[in-house]
């Protein structure tokens, strides 16, 4: 399916939980903070929140600033 | 007795706070996170790079027992600074918050209207507020009014190192709110930190004065050293200026007199 991940449209596998997708993107859950559809999803809820289909998924870190 | 100071249930004895942007790189700025002596530094919340998942974290190098300062900024509208609180929290997971609605590419003054609308919601959503806003008494007491737990007005715009250009309105700000008041942005050298801690400042928070140094190490040194002196200065109480000489030796007692 696809959905919309830090602004670019992409395909992620049906029905993948937060955690699923940070999995098959190769990225460290505690490292990150991921909002779904404008939302933030807390860390406890990864394996249990499904993304659908045109969702708009943001995935951040901490970088360098004033 | 130590001379701390406190933003929300957070204490702190090291007064001067440093960001972590615009370093040549990551040894240098772990070195000079030390030697600035801050015990809060700002990070920055931006999209993971996801074609670059197994390169260093910031986080790696930031020194163990800093604590780190979320910012918001780069966003221009309160909610794009809400959404990104709320991102910061999450990955921090502690509840303090550099927030900034910019209202301007060119000058990054703030958006105070949006600055104020951002950290009315975000006091209610439990965070502690550090708002970096204008030097405007009015507007700090409006922020101070919704809850903030500190405000921080420039010393002049973000990155200028201009100095400290209204150390009138900074008095007044002082004057006018009960929370802390820390001088954010502007600073260029050493005596900048020393003038806004002499004003009265809490504490001054920096980035670029340090980062694009020529040695941003030894700068850091000096930034800490001048926070010191000023904060002393500030307590010590200064003479009142006058206009005409008043002599520091004895004027009697004169050989041939």
């Amino acid at each position: 399916m696809q959905v919309r991940l830090n602004g670019e449209l992409r395909e992620v596998p049906e029905g993948v939980t937060v955690a699923g997708l940070l999995g098959h993107l190769g990225v460290k859950a505690q490292r990150v903070a991921v909002e779904v559809n404008d939302a933030v999803v807390t860390k406890d809820r990864y394996e249990s929140q499904r993304i659908g289909p045109g969702d708009s998924i943001e995935i951040v870190a901490f970088v360098g600033g004033g | 007795m130590a001379d701390t100071w406190s933003i929300g249930k957070h204490a702190f004895t090291s007064r001067l706070l440093v960001g972590t942007g615009k370093y040549p790189d990551f040894p240098t700025m772990q070195r000079a996170l030390v030697a600035s002596g801050a015990e809060l530094v700002t990070v920055a919340v931006r999209r993971l790079d996801l074609s670059k998942t197994g390169e260093a974290s910031l986080l790696e190098w930031i020194p163990k027992g800093m604590k780190l300062l979320p910012n918001t900024a780069a966003c221009f509208t309160a909610d794009e600074a809400i959404r990104t609180a709320r991102l910061g929290r999450e990955l921090e997971m502690g509840d303090l918050v550099k927030l900034e609605v910019i209202g301007d590419r060119r000058t990054l003054f703030p958006d105070v209207v949006g600055l104020v609308a951002a950290a009315e919601v975000l006091v209610k959503e439990g965070f502690t507020v550090l708002p970096y806003t204008n030097d405007d008494p009015v507007t700090a007491k409006r922020l101070e009014d919704v809850g903030c737990a500190a405000v921080m007005p420039l010393g002049a715009p973000i990155g200028s190192g201009l100095g400290i250009r209204n150390p009138y309105n900074l008095r007044i700000i002082m004057e006018t709110v009960s929370v802390p008041v820390l001088v954010d942005a502007g600073v260029g050298t050493a005596s900048d930190a020393a003038i806004a801690m002499e004003l009265g400042a809490v504490a001054v928070l920096m980035n670029t004065a340090i980062a694009e140094a020529r040695d941003p190490v030894l700068m850091a040194e000096a930034m800490r050293a001048g926070v010191e002196a000023g904060r002393k200065a500030h307590l010590a109480g200064r003479i009142p200026t006058k206009l005409h000489a008043a002599a520091s030796s004895p004027m009697t007692g004169l050989i041939g007199s």
